[in-house]
């Protein structure tokens, strides 16, 4: 004796939130049933747990008819078969294509071929993101590179609402950002970075960076750092090579900061270090691969020394806003609007970095 | 006479991959119509083709237009092998013969395969050129309008009702001929389908001819069923209502109506809606009105070129007030000048027999599929008759084959059997016997009549039912409306809030036992004690609370037999099924405090080894009917202790459940006034000059219901199934089926809180409807596998099937509370020996709970005109927007926006502007702000698009400003309406356009109801009428059952919606599910199913627009009607 068949169909598909957020995070029916249950719908609608796991088939049911037409999001629009409101289609696809930032924290940077499929097992155990939950995210990130890639051809046409997810998701551009250039983020010197640090990072970068950047163009985002800026950033090695300006640069920002805070003694001595660092990193930009090193770079060459001489927050915080500004009175030093441009990346670069 | 049928085909889209090397297709596409063959070019490796193909033209005699589908196929082309089909689309063109309808069939199809599904969509335009035909021996009768509505249309009114018309068509089923043997599942199917809407097309054509033989225009409560005989063949019958419609001029526009001119209005106000409260009696204000001011209402008939529909009142107003024949009764009552009225009732009520009988003896069956009636046509109810006939199935031999043309299709069209008993014969005797019941019950006619069958193997019970009753001839009378001498004869002195509860048989010569009281509600005439009938509860009954969905549920073991035997054995069985359902039916009826039943619909199904019986039903208490007595329990053997005490805590429960009902559904029916006149003077105001006494209410039990059952011969059985003289309904407990008995009855869950349900179109006392409609179709099969069941344990089984059910859909609608599941039909199958399925098709209506409580107290003042309101039977929305809804002119602009709006919100990228000429300044307003927010829109897209190609040309490269362009493409946009919403920027002509990628898709509302709360329907486009077959041998793959019928029943709904849509309409009213007919084998891992849809497609703007949306109705003939009122 069994319920062979049970279906119920909408003119209007009937979507619950709810169950389509247990079915992208991939719970099986059973177990979304339970969720649900201990979630108290039943006492609200005085359902049974035969109606809860009825409609709980129903809806996974529905949703994976769905999912074929999720996958160009183009087509949910236009299609027939499911006659669903404008908002609801909305929220369909904003959910479809939401990532999961241990997931992304995990993908990023990494090459997105085949070869990391297999590793999506490792990284579910590692992020506690079931298996079916990581795959649709990893397919995800494929099909829109893949619609990316194939920008020439008809599919352009498909173009205009996978940007809008984009434009939703807030992820995306991170992503394109670090994959494109190649950003190192897997050493293990910087898995104490979670993907949000890195998504912020990224956005610096890009505001300021990039050439739409200077153009005051804020609509027009390019993600190509500005290769002039960057030519120009060797300019900066004056700061650490002529001993006179770094000596100065030194005093001033040790005049400013005595007395303020109890790891003036380590800065002090620190000074030409982390001075010689930062501005290495900025002499190196030039260079694809060191561009690829940057964030590495950041944590090995300045991050790492102030937290082993154990600077709180406050102190990184100080340090650089004098050490950014007393630059501006060295005499000698005329690369200000450049100088401007680097440390302002950097500065919040590192404030996000920095972790207590 | 010839058409001209002209077809386009315009592009597709989200083609299936038919090419696995390339990952495209090479599409091409076939039109077919009759033996023509068209062919488009072939579009190659596109899964998006644009054929944009030259015009196809068939030219075809009127009588092909009627009967064939116009096929259209998608193909791949293929070089080396045969060309792989993609799928189909039939389209019927039938809704383009009518003037009236659609002119033109526009928009995407889905592209259906019949085991694939639905495999990407086409746009297709098709158009008819018609010559008119004024051949009196045409075999064709196109301009025919047909409605599945079982009421008058909303837009019409009926001139006159001529009554029944029935046809049938038969021919062999191709998935049993030898050739399917040969032939692929595809082939099998797709025969089936083309024969069917071959067979379909032919029924209403024949129809068509009969009411024009009539002289009629329209058949309305169209019933098309299609009974799959397997070997002995394939039945495609339909029963309707022929009528003359007249289309009203403009009810939307209230300012057009002649007849509304100032004076007249309050006063047709005060007729149509009496002014203190709604029960009062609608003849005597008319009355008072007319002899106290000055009379507007002589007027009335000479200035209206339409006159209102369905409305008695003001012919007769006028007929009163001027003759004074001495027949004329209706004076004096109407002026409510005390007791004597009842008296007259008599003698009235044989004339009025007489006079009726004639005008409709004349007809072979006085039957009407309708089941809502303009005001005044229903005077009195007899009750429910109802037939049911057991017949083996053999070889089909219709003699009307003979004469129709032989199917191209199906040349093998062999009819071999020369068995001399027809389907026709056996539906006419059916038909026959409930005639003869209805006039044993006093009724000269039958209304809310259906007929069903239920086949198993070659066993078929035929079933027909009805509601007996006594009509108004004026509707069926030449003339009608034109105010004869003899009409107001015919007007019975009752009010219409109780009138048609008034007994119609003779009191002393009843036809069965039934007690009789006084009407609680005139206490001028006699009415039973309790009423059992199939139609809508009548808009101005007087109802005492909510109602309430009551279903009686039984299975019944039946011995495995064949042939004759087994047929013996069923209809052996069938009168104490419909016993016992009765009686499930009377006891819930008590549990709820209850007096009357409305949409009663009995269902027996047969199966291999069992009957299912189900009967659904919306109880009532109805004001003018006496109060139910409780249930009392008796035990059989007295003196037993524990006996006595366990009888003792049954009856306990009993009655606090009745209780507990009463307060569930607000029964609180005003006190008796004998006892209490001030109570009474209090709640009736109009009635205190009643001086009848009441009589104390002895509450006795009797049926309505009045049946027999016949077994292929004229025997005839009739039961009484009246309870005897008990003073009290009392239950024997003598054997543990009696204790079962008691438990099913109350283990009905009680509906959760905030919810109602009822089977009927709307719910009896809820008036204040919200927009919120969610029409859904579920289906449920059970497998039994213990095969030594017993009756007990089978209907425990059935019944916690439809209760869960209905569980599930409480669960899942719970979004929508306060809700209403309206139309709840439930259909009951045994599709294998141990399945019993179940598939529902209801509505889900959400309404606001502050305002459910009362009636509409002054309905005129919160429409647009009173003309409108004659027309919508139910009050749909209240005084809330009053004001506005009244003062609003009928302005100029609606705008494009108010239907798109849903959709344009989120996508404004897809909103198309169909800008014409002439189009009021404000419009243009609007369209324009659309286009700028939708160049934003492309702006970002754009810029978006950029980066990404930037991204993908990768690096290297200095950046390019992509601004410009952007801002370009915006500015294109904005300043070109016609313009393709892609960046790409693809102009087409505004008619491909319209319906192109990227538009919206029209949101199509589906209800099983005549009507969507909130609109009003301003036009039928025709009536939607398909059948489909799907067939998978990969069940597992697509999900088992379960996935295999979702997907099905999803596709159903959106071809319903896209032929809809492609008329140009936005709703489907009427919506009915009339087969889901599911065979599966699971070891095979195949499954098959045959799905029958039917409904009227119609456009509808909210009630508040005053004008048809010019979006809506974009497809060329904006509503004229609509335009001229604006101006």
């Amino acid at each position: 004796m069994a319920v062979e068949l049970d279906v119920f169909v909408g003119n209007t598909t009937i979507m619950d939130e709810e169950v389509y957020q247990l079915w992208l995070d991939g719970y099986t029916v059973n177990d979304a049933v339970k969720v649900r249950m201990e979630g108290g719908v039943m006492e609200e609608c005085e359902a049974s747990a035969d109606v809860l796991l009825s409609d709980t088939m129903d809806q996974y049911r529905t949703f994976q008819m769905c999912e074929r037409l999720l996958h160009s999001p183009s087509k949910l629009a236009n299609q027939l078969l499911f006659q669903i409101p404008p908002n609801r289609q909305a929220m369909l696809i904003e959910r479809y294509y939401a990532f999961d930032d241990a997931f992304v924290r995990e993908v990023l940077g990494k090459k997105l071929s085949k070869g990391t499929k297999k590793d999506l097992d490792d990284i579910g155990a590692k992020t506690g993101v079931t298996l079916k939950s990581c795959r649709r995210q990893f397919d995800n990130f494929k099909r829109v590179f893949k619609v990316v890639e194939e920008l020439k051809g008809p599919l352009v046409e498909n173009i205009p609402p996978i940007m809008r997810l984009l434009l939703i998701s807030g992820i995306m551009l991170p992503l394109f950002f670090f994959a494109n250039h190649r950003f190192e983020t897997g050493k293990r010197k910087l898995q104490y970075l979670t993907f949000q640090d890195f998504a912020f990072c990224a956005g610096q970068l890009i505001s300021n960076w990039t050439v739409g950047a200077v153009d005051n163009m804020v609509e027009d985002m390019d993600v190509d750092l500005d290769k002039e800026f960057l030519q120009e950033l060797k300019e900066l090695k004056v700061l650490i090579t002529d001993k006179d300006l770094l000596d100065q640069h030194k005093s001033l920002v040790c005049t400013a900061l005595r007395g303020k805070t109890k790891a003036f003694n380590e800065m002090e001595a620190n000074f030409k270090n982390l001075s010689r660092g930062l501005v290495n990193i900025a002499a190196k930009l030039t260079n694809t691969k060191d561009v690829r090193d940057f964030f590495i770079d950041l944590v090995e060459k300045f991050i790492e020394p102030c937290r082993s001489d154990r600077w709180t927050a406050a102190d990184m915080r100080l340090y650089l806003t004098h050490y950014n500004n007393s630059a501006h009175i060295l005499d000698t030093f005329k690369h200000q609007a450049v100088w401007d441009r680097y440390m302002v990346v950097i500065k919040s670069c590192i404030f996000k970095m920095y972790h207590d | 006479m010839p058409g001209k049928l002209k077809v386009k085909i315009v592009a597709g889209r989200h083609l299936p991959v038919m090419d696995r090397a390339s990952d495209l297709t090479d599409a091409f596409v076939e039109v077919k119509f009759g033996n023509t063959t068209f062919k488009t070019d072939v579009f190659p490796k596109s899964l998006n083709p644009q054929w944009n193909s030259e015009w196809f033209k068939f030219e075809v005699d009127d009588e092909d237009l009627q009967d064939e589908p116009l096929q259209v196929t998608v193909l791949d082309h293929d070089t080396y092998s045969a060309n792989d089909a993609i799928g189909k689309v039939y389209i019927d063109i039938d809704p383009l013969l009518c003037s009236e309808a659609a002119s033109v069939i526009s928009g995407w199809f889905p592209i259906y395969d019949t085991i694939h599904g639905i495999r990407g969509e086409i746009n297709v335009l098709v158009k008819v050129e018609l010559f008119n035909d004024l051949n009196r021996f045409r075999q064709s009768s196109c301009g025919v309008k047909f409605f599945c509505t079982t009421s008058i249309p909303r837009c019409y009114r009926a001139a006159m009702v001529h009554g029944f018309v029935e046809e049938l068509v038969v021919n062999e089923d191709p998935e049993y001929q030898w050739i399917d043997r040969i032939r692929s599942p595809r082939a099998s199917n797709e025969a089936r389908q083309r024969l069917i809407s071959l067979m379909s097309g032919e029924l209403q054509r024949k129809i068509g001819l009969k009411v024009l033989e009539m002289g009629g225009n329209a058949v309305v409560g169209y019933l098309q069923c299609f009974d799959l005989e397997g070997e002995s063949g394939l039945v495609v019958r339909a029963i309707g209502t022929a009528c003359t419609l007249d289309k009203l001029s403009s009810g939307s526009a209230p300012n057009t109506n002649t007849h509304m001119h100032p004076n007249t209005a309050p006063a047709s106000n005060a007729c149509n809606s009496p002014s203190k409260d709604g029960k009062e009696p609608v003849f005597g204000e008319d009355l008072t009105s007319s002899s106290g001011p000055p009379t507007p209402f002589r007027a009335l008939p000479t200035t209206s070129s339409s006159p209102p529909p369905f409305s008695p009142s003001k012919p007769c107003s006028r007929q009163s007030s001027s003759s004074d024949t001495d027949l004329s009764l209706t004076p004096k009552t109407g002026m409510g000048s005390g007791g004597s009225v009842g008296k007259e009732a008599g003698p009235l009520k044989t004339l009025l027999r007489q006079q009726t009988q004639t005008a409709l003896e004349q007809r072979e069956f006085p039957f009407f599929t309708l089941t809502s009636f303009p005001p005044g046509f229903l005077l009195h109810v007899g009750g429910v008759v109802s037939a049911r006939s057991v017949k083996l199935l053999d070889r089909i031999h219709n003699p009307a084959l003979g004469n129709t043309r032989s199917y191209k299709l199906l040349d093998w069209n062999s009819v071999t059997a020369d068995e001399p008993e027809t389907r026709d014969a056996w539906w006419e005797e059916i038909r026959q016997e409930i005639k003869s019941h209805a006039k044993a019950l006093g009724c000269h006619g039958v209304v809310g009549y259906s007929e069903s069958t239920s086949i198993c193997e070659e066993v078929c019970i035929l079933s027909a039912s009805g509601t007996a009753a006594i009509l108004n001839p004026r509707y069926m009378r030449e003339g009608c409306l034109d105010i004869g001498i003899t009409d107001h004869r015919f007007e019975e002195p009752s009010p219409p809030s109780c009138g048609f509860c008034h007994i119609p048989y003779d009191e002393l010569n009843m036809p069965f036992p039934a007690q009789l009281t006084y009407c609680y509600h005139c206490r001028r005439q006699k009415v039973p004690d309790v009423l059992f009938t199939t139609i809508n509860l009548p808009q101005e009954a007087a109802v005492t609370g909510k109602g309430c969905l009551i279903q009686a549920r039984l299975c019944r073991l039946k011995k495995k037999a064949q042939g004759e035997v087994n047929a013996t054995a069923i209809s052996n069985l069938l009168p104490f099924m419909e016993y016992e359902l009765h009686t499930q039916l009377m006891n819930k009826l008590k549990l709820r405090s209850m007096n009357a039943l409305f949409g009663l619909h009995i269902q027996i199904s047969v199966g291999e080894n069992m009957l299912l019986g189900l009967a659904s039903a919306t109880g009532v208490y109805l004001t003018a009917l006496p109060a139910p007595g409780g249930i009392q329990i008796a035990g059989k053997t007295p003196g037993d202790l524990s006996n006595e005490h366990h009888i003792l805590t049954i009856q306990k429960r009993i009655n606090d459940t009745i209780a507990k009902n009463k307060e569930l559904y607000q029964i609180n029916p005003p006190k008796l006034f004998a006892l209490d006149p001030e109570v009474f003077c209090g709640i009736n105001m109009e009635l205190t000059e009643e001086v009848v006494g009441s009589p104390i209410p002895e509450p006795r039990q009797r049926s309505r219901l009045f049946r027999s059952h016949s077994e292929s011969s004229d025997e005839l059985s009739e039961l009484d199934l009246s309870h005897g003289k008990k003073d009290a309904f009392v239950l024997e407990i003598d054997d543990t089926d009696a204790v079962e008995d008691i438990h099913s009855l109350l283990t009905d869950a009680p509906t959760p809180t905030g919810f109602y349900s009822c089977n009927t179109e709307i719910m009896p006392g809820i008036y204040s409807w919200t927009s919120g409609v969610q029409m859904f179709t579920s289906v449920r099969v059970f497998r039994l596998s213990n095969a030594n069941l017993t009756n007990q344990g089978l209907n425990k089984i059935f019944t916690d099937l439809c209760e869960n059910l209905l569980k599930s859909f409480y669960f899942k609608l719970r979004s929508m509370i306060p809700c209403c599941l309206c139309q709840l039909n439930f259909a009951v199958a045994v599709p294998e020996e141990e399945l019993i399925q179940v598939a529902v098709t209801a509505v889900a209506m959400t309404f606001d709970k502050d305002q459910a409580q009362e009636k509409p107290a002054d309905k005129s003042t919160t429409k647009g005109g009173s003309e409108t309101e004659e027309q919508l039977q139910f009050p749909m929305e209240l005084c809330a927007d009053a004001s506005s809804a009244n003062t609003q002119p009928s302005s100029k602009i609606s705008g494009t926006v108010s239907l798109l709006t849903p959709a344009a919100k989120l996508c404004q990228n897809q909103l198309v502007m169909v800008l014409s000429p002439g189009v009021p300044e404000s419009t243009n307003v609007s369209s324009r702000a659309a286009s700028v927010d939708y160049g934003s829109f492309a702006d970002r897209c754009s810029t978006w698009l950029e980066l990404l190609r930037l991204k993908a040309h990768t690096i290297r490269r200095g950046s390019v400003k992509t601004s410009r362009r952007t801002q370009s493409l915006a500015h294109s946009v904005s300043s070109l309406e016609h313009c393709s919403p892609l960046p790409e920027g693809r102009s087409r002509s505004l008619r491909s356009n319209r319906s192109f990628r990227g538009s919206p898709v029209t949101v199509v509302k589906m209800t099983p109801l005549s009507f969507l709360p909130g609109t009003r329907i301003i036009k039928y486009l025709g009536i939607i009428n398909m059948f489909f077959i799907r067939e998978t041998t990969s069940l597992r793959e697509e999900g088992g059952v379960s996935g295999f019928l979702h997907t099905f029943i999803a596709e159903v709904f959106a071809m319903v919606r896209a032929h809809v849509a492609a008329l140009g309409g936005n709703a489907v009213v009427s919506y009915s599910m009339k087969e889901c007919m599911l065979m599966e084998n699971p070891n095979k891992n195949q499954a098959q199913c045959l799905i029958n849809v039917s409904g009227d497609a119609v456009i509808c703007v909210r009630e508040t627009d005053q004008e048809p949306n010019p979006s809506m109705a974009n497809i060329g003939q904006t509503c004229a009607s609509g335009t001229d009122g604006a101006t």
